[in-house]
C-alpha cells in the first residue's frame, strides 16, 4: 500500500469512527420509541386504545383490575396546568428584567443563580416541599392536608423557570436594536419600548421558551410524587390530592410483577408521556428555528 | 437611554417587574438556606463514614456517597467519550445534509425525553433485555443517555468557538485533517467542553428517576463488588427516607444531612464548571 493511500484510509476511519459516535443518538432515540412500544404493545392488544379514557386506576384488586388513564392524565395536566399559570409570569418577567433592564453587574450575579436553581435536583424540591411549602399550603388554605394539586405546581414552577428565563432571555435579546431605536426616536419610554415593541418581536420565542418549560413540567417525577398525595381521582381543584403519570410509574414499576397487565400498562404511560413531551418539543423547535434563536 | 421611569405608574411597573425578578432570587436562596441550616448539624465524620442503622434513622451515609461515586464515574466512562467524539463530528466532519438534520433531531428528542421515562427505557433494555439486571452498570448507562445531550450541545459550541484560522493555519502548513483537529482545535476547546460536561454529569449525580428502575437499592449489607451489583445512591436514599419511613420525623436529621450532602455534591459540580469557564475566559481570547 503507499503511503498516500495508507493515509486516505486512515482518515476515512478517523470519520467513520466519530460519525458512529454520533449516529449513536438517533440509535438511542429508536431504541427507546422500540423497547417502550414493545413493552406496551402486549396490553394495548389486550385492553385496546380504549382503556386511555377509563375513569378508574385500580391495577392491584382481587377481582376487578382496572388500568384506566383518564384519572393520571387529568392528575398530570391538572397540575401542568397550575405550574405553567405560575411559571410563566414570573419566568418572562424576569427574563425581560435581566436581558432588557439589568445593570451589567446584576447579569453576572443573575447566570449563576438561574444554573443553581435548574442544578437542585428534583428529590431535593420535593423534600424542600414536603417539610416547608406542604405545611405552608395546608396553613394558607386551611386544609387537612398540605401534600395536593397546588403543592405540586409551585415546586414544578420553580423547575420550569430556568427553561423559560433562559430561553426567553435569548429571544429578547435577539430582537433587533434597530426596532427599539425606531421607538425611542418616535418619543417612547424604555417601558413603553419594552412592552410595545421588544416583547411583541420576541413572543414566538417566548412562546416556544414557555413550551419546553411545560415539557420538563409534564415529564417531571420526583418533586410530585413526593408532594400531590397521589390518590388517582379525577379533579379540578387546586388543594385536592393528585397523581400524575410520571408518579404513577416511578411508584409503581418497583413493586409489579414482571410481564403482568400491570407491568405492561405502567409501560403504556410511559409511551403517553414520550409523545406528549415529544410532540412539545418539536413545535417549539420549529418555532425556534424559524426565529434563529438559541 | 435612560433606564429611569417616567412618571408614577411607569415607576410602578418597573418596581413591580424588580420585585418579581428578585422573588425568585429570594426563593433560590432560601431553598438553599433551609437545606444548609437544617443539614449542618448532622454533617459529621461519623455521618459521613458510617453505615446507615435502623433504616436509616441513625448512623450516617457511607455506602450512600459510594453509590453515587459510582454511579457518577459509570456515567462519565459512557457518555464523555460519546459526547465528545458525537461533538467533534458536528462541529469538524458534518456537512449540511439529512444524515446531520437526522442527528440534530435526535439529540433534542433525547433532550426532551422525561427522566423516568428514560427509567423505562433502561429497564426495559439494560436491565431485562441485556440481561445486566438491576445494577451499576444498567444505571450508568441509563443516565448517559440521559446527559449525552447536554454534553455534545455544549462541545460542540466549545468547538465552534475555535476560530476558523486556528484550522486554516495548520491545514496550509500540510496538517492532516485529524492532526489539526488534535493539535490545533481540541486543545482551545476542552476547556469549554469540560465545563458543559460537568453540568450534566452534576445533574446526573442528583436524578433519581432513572435509577429508582435501573440501579438503586435502598439498604444493601455490603458495598458494591462489582459493575453487576446493585448500589445506593443519594438521591434515593432521600427520596426514601423523606416519604417511607414510618417515623418520618425522627428521621429529620438524617433527611436533611443526606439532602445537604446531595446539594453540595450537585452544587460543587456546578461551581467547578463555572471557575473553569471563568478561568479559561480568562486566559484564552480571540
Amino acid at each position: 500500500m503507499t503511503e498516500l493511500s495508507r493515509q486516505y484510509w486512515k482518515a476515512r476511519v478517523i470519520r467513520y469512527f466519530f460519525q458512529s459516535c454520533a449516529i449513536t443518538s438517533i440509535l438511542i432515540v429508536v431504541l427507546v420509541f422500540l423497547f417502550l412500544g414493545r413493552e406496551s404493545l402486549p396490553f394495548i392488544q389486550k385492553f385496546g386504545l380504549s382503556e386511555l379514557f377509563n375513569p378508574v386506576w385500580q391495577p392491584v384488586s382481587f377481582e376487578d383490575e382496572q388500568f384506566g388513564m383518564l384519572a393520571l392524565i387529568s392528575g398530570s395536566l391538572l397540575v401542568t396546568f397550575l405550574a405553567t399559570l405560575i411559571a410563566v409570569p414570573f419566568g418572562v418577567i424576569s427574563a425581560i428584567y435581566i436581558a432588557e433592564m439589568a445593570s451589567p453587574v446584576e447579569r453576572e450575579i443573575w447566570k449563576p443563580v438561574i444554573e443553581m436553581l435548574a442544578g437542585i435536583p428534583s428529590v431535593v424540591l420535593g423534600f424542600f416541599g414536603l417539610v416547608v411549602v406542604a405545611p405552608l399550603v395546608k396553613e394558607v388554605f386551611h386544609l387537612s392536608s398540605g401534600l395536593n394539586a397546588l403543592t405540586g405546581a409551585l415546586l414544578l414552577a420553580l423547575m420550569a423557570i430556568p427553561t423559560i428565563i433562559t430561553i426567553s432571555e435569548d429571544a429578547i435579546r435577539n430582537v433587533p436594536n434597530s426596532y427599539k431605536e425606531a421607538s425611542y426616536s418616535l418619543g417612547a419610554s424604555k417601558l413603553q419600548t419594552i412592552w410595545k415593541v421588544t416583547v411583541p418581536a420576541a413572543l414566538s420565542g417566548i412562546v416556544a421558551a414557555v413550551m419546553l418549560g411545560i415539557g420538563r413540567v409534564v415529564g417531571e417525577t420526583m418533586a410530585v410524587m413526593m408532594v400531590t398525595g397521589n390518590a388517582a381521582i379525577i379533579s379540578f381543584s387546586p388543594t385536592e390530592s393528585v397523581r400524575t403519570m410520571t408518579a404513577t410509574v416511578a411508584a409503581e414499576m418497583g413493586e409489579v410483577p414482571f410481564g403482568s397487565d400491570h407491568y405492561h400498562a405502567l409501560f403504556v404511560i410511559g409511551i403517553v408521556l414520550l409523545l406528549m413531551t415529544f410532540a412539545l418539543n418539536m413545535v417549539a423547535q420549529r418555532v425556534l428555528k424559524k426565529y434563529r434563536i438559541g | 437611554m435612560s433606564m429611569k421611569p417616567r412618571n408614577t405608574s411607569e415607576r410602578i411597573v418597573y418596581y413591580g417587574m424588580l420585585s418579581i425578578t428578585y422573588a425568585i432570587l429570594l426563593v433560590v436562596v432560601y431553598i438553599i438556606a433551609d437545606v444548609v441550616v437544617g443539614g449542618i448539624g448532622t454533617l459529621s465524620w461519623e455521618f459521613l463514614t458510617e453505615a446507615p442503622r435502623k433504616s436509616g434513622e441513625e448512623g450516617g451515609i457511607w455506602p450512600v456517597i459510594v453509590g453515587t461515586f459510582y454511579l457518577v464515574l459509570g456515567t462519565i466512562a459512557f457518555a464523555l467519550p460519546l459526547g465528545m467524539a458525537g461533538a467533534i463530528y458536528l462541529s469538524e466532519y458534518a456537512k449540511q445534509g439529512r444524515m446531520t438534520r437526522l442527528i440534530r433531531l435526535a439529540i433534542v428528542t433525547l433532550a426532551g425525553i422525561p427522566s423516568v421515562v428514560l427509567g423505562l427505557f433502561g429497564l426495559g433494555l439494560f436491565v431485562i433485555f441485556l440481561g445486566f439486571g438491576a445494577s451499576i452498570l444498567a444505571g450508568s448507562m441509563t443516565l448517559a443517555c440521559m446527559i449525552l445531550p447536554t454534553i455534545i450541545v455544549a462541545s460542540e459550541e466549545a468547538l465552534r468557538a475555535v476560530p476558523q484560522s486556528f484550522r486554516e493555519a495548520s491545514l496550509a502548513l500540510g496538517a492532516s485533517k485529524w492532526e489539526t483537529i488534535w493539535r490545533n482545535v481540541l486543545p482551545y476547546a476542552v476547556p469549554g467542553m469540560m465545563t458543559g460536561s460537568i453540568l450534566g454529569i452534576g445533574r446526573a449525580a442528583g436524578e433519581t428517576a432513572p435509577i429508582l428502575l435501573t440501579a438503586a437499592a435502598f439498604f444493601l449489607p455490603t458495598l458494591p463488588q462489582s459493575v453487576f451489583d446493585q448500589c445506593m445512591a443519594l438521591p434515593y436514599h432521600l427520596y426514601i427516607l423523606a416519604t417511607q419511613l414510618p417515623d418520618i420525623e425522627k428521621a429529620r436529621p438524617m433527611q436533611y444531612g443526606t439532602a445537604l450532602v446531595l446539594i453540595i455534591v450537585v452544587l460543587g459540580f456546578n461551581l467547578t464548571a463555572i471557575v473553569i469557564r471563568s478561568y479559561f475566559r480568562r486566559k484564552y481570547r480571540w
